[in-house]
Formats: C-alpha cells, structure tokens, sequence
C-alpha cells in the first residue's frame, strides 16, 4: 500500500523480493545499496543468521528523485528464502506494492524455484492480493553458472503470464538495475491508473 | 489494485500536535507514528538523532511479527509492547488497527505515567485517522496530482 504524503511531498512504495532459498535476493539489495549515492539511500538492514542467511528481512530504502514536484521513496524488502520462514514470508507481503520474483537458473533449484513461485502467489492470495494484477517482474539470476538452464525452459516454467524478465548476475550487477528500475516503473504506472 | 493511504496537510497538523501533547506531558525523548507497513508518518521529539526510516521498518516488522504470534495464540492482538533499556525504552501501542504509536522515554519519566498519557493520545488520533483513511479512499476533492503524471515523468526518473 502506497503512503502519500501531501503535505511532506512524498511518495512511499514498498517492493518485495521473492523467491527461494539462496537465490540472490539479498545480493540484489546489497548490489544497490553499494552502488547507489549516500545521498538517495538509507541504512541498509539485514535481520539474518549467524551464517548469514535471512531470519525476518532485509530491507533498504531508496530515494529516486522526483516526480511533479514529490520524492518518490522506494522501501525494498527481502523475504527469507527457507521453506520453513513462510510465516515471516507472509507478514513481508503486507501492504506490498511491486514484487520482484527471483528465479535461480541452476537445474538443480528448479523445484526450489516452483514451489516458491506457487507459494508467493498463495502467500499473495491470503493477504487479498492478485499476483496477476499486481506490478510484478522476474529476475533469473546466477546466469553465469555452467549449469544454469536456457532462458526459453526458465520462461516456460516461471514466467507463464509473460511479465518483463531479466537476466542476472547479482554479485556482478548484471540486470539488477535493469529489474529494480523495471518494478519501480510498473509501481509508478499502477499510482497512476489508481489516481 | 493499489491501496493508497494518503495524508494531507490537515490531518498531518492534526496528529502533529498530538503527538507534541504527547511528547511533552509524557516526559518522552520522541513519538513516532509509523504506519502498519513500516513507513513513518508523524514525529515529535528529539528525532534528529534517530534513524527514523530504519526505526520504523523494523519496528513495523517486530509489531507484524507480534501480531503473527497473537493469531497462533488465537488472540486478536497484542495491543501493546514495551522494552526496557539501560538508557532508553520504547513503548509500542497500535492505534485505531491502523497506525503504530512509538514512544520513546528515558529516567525523566516512567512506564505508568507513558501508558496513561498514551491512552489519551490514542483516543484524540482514532479520529484523525479516520478521517485520513476516508479522504484517501474518496480524494480530497481535487484531482490527484498521480493522474497527470506521463510516461515521460517516469522515464526521466531512470535517466543515470
């Protein structure tokens, strides 16, 4: 849920990054949080094991300019991966304005990749929303890896409503401002349409 | 399909002075309002020195988190949290299901005396935000600045 403030001139959005355990989310908000002027960003939080994987969330927040006169503030959120944190995974999706799904190309993860999708678009539906009515792209990341499946297989199998999609290779960069910049303006269309 | 809650300059100076009132009779270093979604709506205080932005993520994540708790105890909520520190504790209550009320107080003033000003505070917003939850669902009357934004406008927000 979007949070405008008329009298502060700001914009709020909030962007949730999904998908299964060990797939780059986390790499993609730390990728932007390294390349992004001090200036247009917030302390960036993780809330994660001993061993670094996500516990609750991981969450940045973005300034990227104005528009007609208003900030527009991006709140980016990682949910964790572990089939076991679906409780927190559902919380995260509160109020949630774009999702980012992010795919790992790897054959191995494939069944990984799935049973998160199916789960987002269930942890959507509890919360009253419509993965297919929601601003939402996907990111199949680690494309870098020898064993990583051909694009046209990882389409078919993860992106059947044929949203916009991007390659990636999230310690490198590669894509993830490409999927950042591609929710963001999905999120900004949608205010419009609900203006 | 977007929900927008939208504040405008009239509820802002509402719950402003509300949370001044509060800040002031309750003896508190700050007050937050955070809305559910983590994102901070009003302060009062000595905020300057606060990570106001992270403050309110987590703190709405630990309020979520809570609230998760209270549905798997077949409770309805937990209506409020408080944390005790060396220097500083924090009082969380939610308002009208709608808001998060932050307070934060040192040795200058005490639990009972936050709680009892806190009810107050919460009575007086309960009703400002209604009033912010309707006009955000009918409009302020005026046409929505959103409406006219173009392509362009988004465009030129990713020119590097």
């Amino acid at each position: 849920m979007s949070f405008i403030n008329y009298s502060s001139r700001e914009i709020n959005c909030k962007i949730v990054y999904y998908g299964p355990g060990l797939c780059g989310k986390t790499t993609n908000l730390q990728y932007i949080y390294n390349k992004t002027n001090p200036e247009a960003k917030g302390k960036m939080i993780s809330l994660a094991t001993e061993t670094e994987r996500t516990l609750f969330f991981d969450f940045l927040p973005l300034s990227l300019g104005e528009i007609r006169g208003f900030k527009t503030r991006f709140h980016l959120y990682t949910v964790p991966g572990q089939v076991f944190y679906d409780a927190s995974r559902k919380l995260i999706l509160k109020g949630v304005d774009g999702v980012v799904y992010v795919g790992d190309s790897q054959m191995e993860r494939m069944e990984a990749n799935i049973e998160s999708l199916d789960n987002l678009r269930q942890n959507l539906q509890e919360q009253g929303y419509d993965l297919d009515k929601l601003p939402y792209v996907v990111q199949y990341n680690k494309r870098d890896l020898p064993n990583a499946i051909p694009m046209a297989e990882l389409e078919e199998a993860l992106n059947p409503t044929k949203v916009p999609s991007y390659e990636a290779v999230a310690p490198k960069g590669v894509g993830v401002f490409d999927t950042l910049k591609a929710v963001a303006k999905l999120v900004l269309t949608e205010l419009r349409k609900g203006g | 399909m977007i929900q927008q809650l939208v504040m405008y300059e009239e509820e802002l100076q509402k719950l402003t002075h509300i949370c001044e009132t509060l800040h002031r009779d309750s003896n508190a270093k700050a007050v937050l309002v955070i809305d559910k979604n983590g994102q901070s709506m009003v302060q009062a205080g000595d905020v300057d020195e606060l990570d106001v932005t992270s403050l309110s993520s987590l703190t709405a994540g630990n309020v979520a988190a809570t609230g998760g708790i209270a549905s798997l105890l077949a409770e309805k909520e937990f209506a409020g949290q408080f944390l005790e520190g060396e220097k500083v504790s924090y009082h969380v209550s939610i308002v009208g299901q709608r808001v998060i009320l932050v307070v934060l107080f040192d040795e200058r003033s005490s639990l009972g005396l936050v709680r009892l000003r806190v009810r107050k505070a919460t009575a007086d917003m309960v009703g400002v935000l209604e009033t912010m939850v309707k006009k955000s669902q009918t409009g302020n009357g005026q046409p929505s600045v959103f409406s006219e934004i173009t392509d362009d406008d988004i465009d030129n927000l990713f020119n590097d």
